[in-house]
């Protein structure tokens, strides 16, 4: 995918679409060699239709869809998808922003592939997709209670379950950890690895950026 | 299996339900797996059925979910790595090569020449492996059981091909970001080359057991038909979409890691039949081996290292560890620390043995992934199993989940 081809598709589909999809103060940027546009939320069904439809992009293809937690953010989830267009050799990312209560319309309507994403983002951030047909649990246990990728989820769950020989069955009992668990921050202000990125260090974060230093 | 009762009824009256000699049949529900031999692993497939005829299929996974992604997001990038061989485990080394891809790109490094030649050969035997199990595996679900010996056989070689190089038969961690871990040990490109003079006699064993086979032409042919517009639809990639007649393959038309200078063609099949994906996967394994030869030649030309030379992220060798400061205070922040990455986030697929396996990464300019999102290809594959089963029979859903190569560590994830 040269630089070029990009560039077209990202005027093209900023044609096809609506100006009032793209969200405002977000759009469409090329990083990496990748196209991303940001859209309003209740537009995604539209933009994806289109971006499926028009003959010159033809995204007809659902490669990925997850979430992202923000958890500092007021729209704290982003929902990814990731599309690919065999005809034309391009791939473009498409993003929308939602909170734990809003709704995004699913879009597994528009590709049947989207009906498990869906259903793995719900389970796994608790992202509630309206009209998706079958918005169940899907990686986790039967019964699972919460949303485990999302940021304020711990890494060692609350539930572990282990065989009962005395009740003959599998018992589900709050998590016990034989030793604190333990969580390093290797995060070092060293300039030695940070390659040229400001350090970041923690309790570090009064310190002068190194720009201000200079000025 | 049927659940049915007679009632009286006047002789010849429709309406008022079923008369004497009829039966009235309740669909059942049948409870395929997960402990099941055809079920790959563990995957439940809760089936509705009309007699024999599938009327819904409704696959729960999760059985092996083990939470990969939230765990990458607590350990540094390094670290990672070998969750990724834990993913898809009959093809390993592939899984890692989208990560590395994907944290080089957001690095803004590449990997030197010879070690992503290194990198080509082992993808290609990883795709051999893959093949290895899933071709015989597919054939014994619909019947044959020695293609399966003959194909460990092999696949025992190819695994002490990745001990040698590594050092683990299966969990690699081999392909980091930056380029591959070492470089391969004397004598072992002239083991591979002698593996695969003699290799093809085994592909073309296997084939006379079952391409021609009439019990197993019975069994795949015209079952799971997909064209290729549903294909695409479901999310189908790699051999399943290549087997519904399209010429879609990410080494060819996003290539990576140097494969647009390797001379090799892309099986395309016709019908997008179970018969089909197992004549791609065929084909496959033998333009594989067109690959290795290549990557071999090429290895002999090439030298140079095999790691991108920068020690801010690839951690220096052993003997410059005992005589320089700077070398041992890298390796101890390597290990510890780890590198850390720019801000950026990036969608980096790889042609994996199953079909596209891509990684989603965010980072947020710390040592550790923000998020990092696998997109396993028998996810989608599997999705699709109640559209492909549809009104097949019982033993027909055996051979689509088959065909589909569903690996549960990938799925689950």
């Amino acid at each position: 995918m040269t630089l070029e081809a990009l560039n077209e598709l990202k005027e093209h589909v900023l044609a096809v679409l609506p100006p009032d999809a793209i969200g405002e103060a977000t759009g469409a940027e090329i990083v990496h060699g990748e196209l991303c546009l940001t859209v309003g939320r209740a537009s995604i069904v539209m933009v994806l239709t289109r971006l499926r439809d028009d003959p010159n992009c033809a995204f007809t293809c659902l490669v990925d869809l997850c979430g992202v937690d923000w958890p500092a953010r007021e729209q704290r989830f982003d929902v990814v998808y990731n599309l690919l267009s065999v005809t034309a050799n391009l791939r473009c990312r498409v993003k929308v922003q939602t909170d734990e209560e809003t709704p995004v319309p699913s879009v597994a309507e528009v590709f049947s592939a989207a009906g498990w994403f869906e259903r793995e983002t719900w389970d796994l951030y608790g992202i509630y997709f309206a009209d998706n047909p079958d918005l169940r649990r899907l990686l986790t246990d039967y019964g699972f209670d919460g949303h485990p990728l999302r940021k304020d989820f711990p890494l060692t769950g609350f539930v572990e379950v282990r065989y009962d020989e005395e009740q003959k069955r599998v018992v589900y009992e709050p998590v016990t950890l034989q030793q604190d668990y333990r969580t390093f921050d290797f995060l070092s202000p060293w300039e030695g690895m940070t390659r040229g990125l400001p350090p970041v260090a923690p309790g570090d974060e009064k310190a002068a950026p190194a720009g201000a230093a200079e000025g | 299996m049927l659940d049915g009762r007679t009632a009286a009824a006047a002789p010849g009256d429709l309406r008022s339900g079923p008369g004497p000699g009829d039966v009235e049949i309740k669909n059942l529900n049948l409870n395929f797996g997960p402990q099941h031999p055809a079920a790959h692993g563990v995957l439940r497939l809760v089936l509705e059925m009309d007699g024999e005829i599938v009327e819904r299929a409704d696959p729960h996974i999760g059985l092996l979910h083990r939470g990969t992604e939230k765990l990458i997001e607590h350990k540094t990038y390094l670290q990672a790595v070998p969750y990724f061989d834990r993913l898809d485990y009959v093809a390993p080394m592939n899984q890692e090569h989208a990560f590395a891809l994907a944290t080089e790109k957001l690095l803004g490094i590449e990997a030197p020449p010879r070690g992503q030649a290194i990198r080509v050969l082992y993808a290609e035997i990883g795709r051999v492996l893959n093949h290895l199990l899933n071709v015989p595996a597919y054939a014994m679900d619909v019947g044959a059981l020695t293609p399966f010996l003959w194909a460990f056989e092999e696949r025992e070689k190819l695994m002490g091909f990745y001990e040698r190089v590594c050092g683990a038969r299966l969990h690699a961690a081999y392909f980091r970001p930056g380029g591959v871990h070492r470089d391969l040990p004397a004598g072992l490109a002239d083991d591979i080359r002698d593996w695969r003079a003699a290799f093809p006699k085994v592909i073309d064993d296997i084939e006379t057991l079952l391409t021609e086979n009439r019990i197993f032409k019975q069994r795949s042919v015209d079952i799971g038909v997909v064209d290729a517009k549903d294909a695409l639809d479901w999310g189908f990639s790699g051999p399943m979409l290549r087997a519904s007649g399209l010429a879609w393959d990410l080494r060819k038309a996003q290539p990576y890691d140097g494969y647009e200078d390797y001379d090799f063609d892309i099986p395309v099949g016709r019908n997008g039949d179970c018969y089909d994906r197992y004549l791609v996967r065929v084909e496959e394994t033998r333009q594989s081996l067109h690959i290795i030869d290549q990557a071999l030649d090429r290895l002999e030309t090439l030298d140079g290292p095999v790691a991108a030379d920068d020690n801010k992220i690839t951690p220096p060798k052993r003997g410059e560890m005992k005589r320089s400061m700077e070398a041992l205070i890298h390796h101890f922040k390597l290990y510890t620390e780890g590198y850390r990455v720019p801000a950026g986030e990036t969608y980096t697929a790889v042609e994996a043995p199953k079909g596209e396996f891509g990684v989603y990464l965010v980072a947020d300019g710390t040592n550790k992934p923000y998020r990092c999102k696998i997109r396993a290809p028998g996810f989608a594959h599997l999705q699709a199993t109640d559209f492909m089963s549809r009104g097949h029979m019982l033993a027909d859903v055996c051979a689509i989940v088959g065909s589909m190569d569903v690996v549960f560590g990938e799925v689950d994830r």
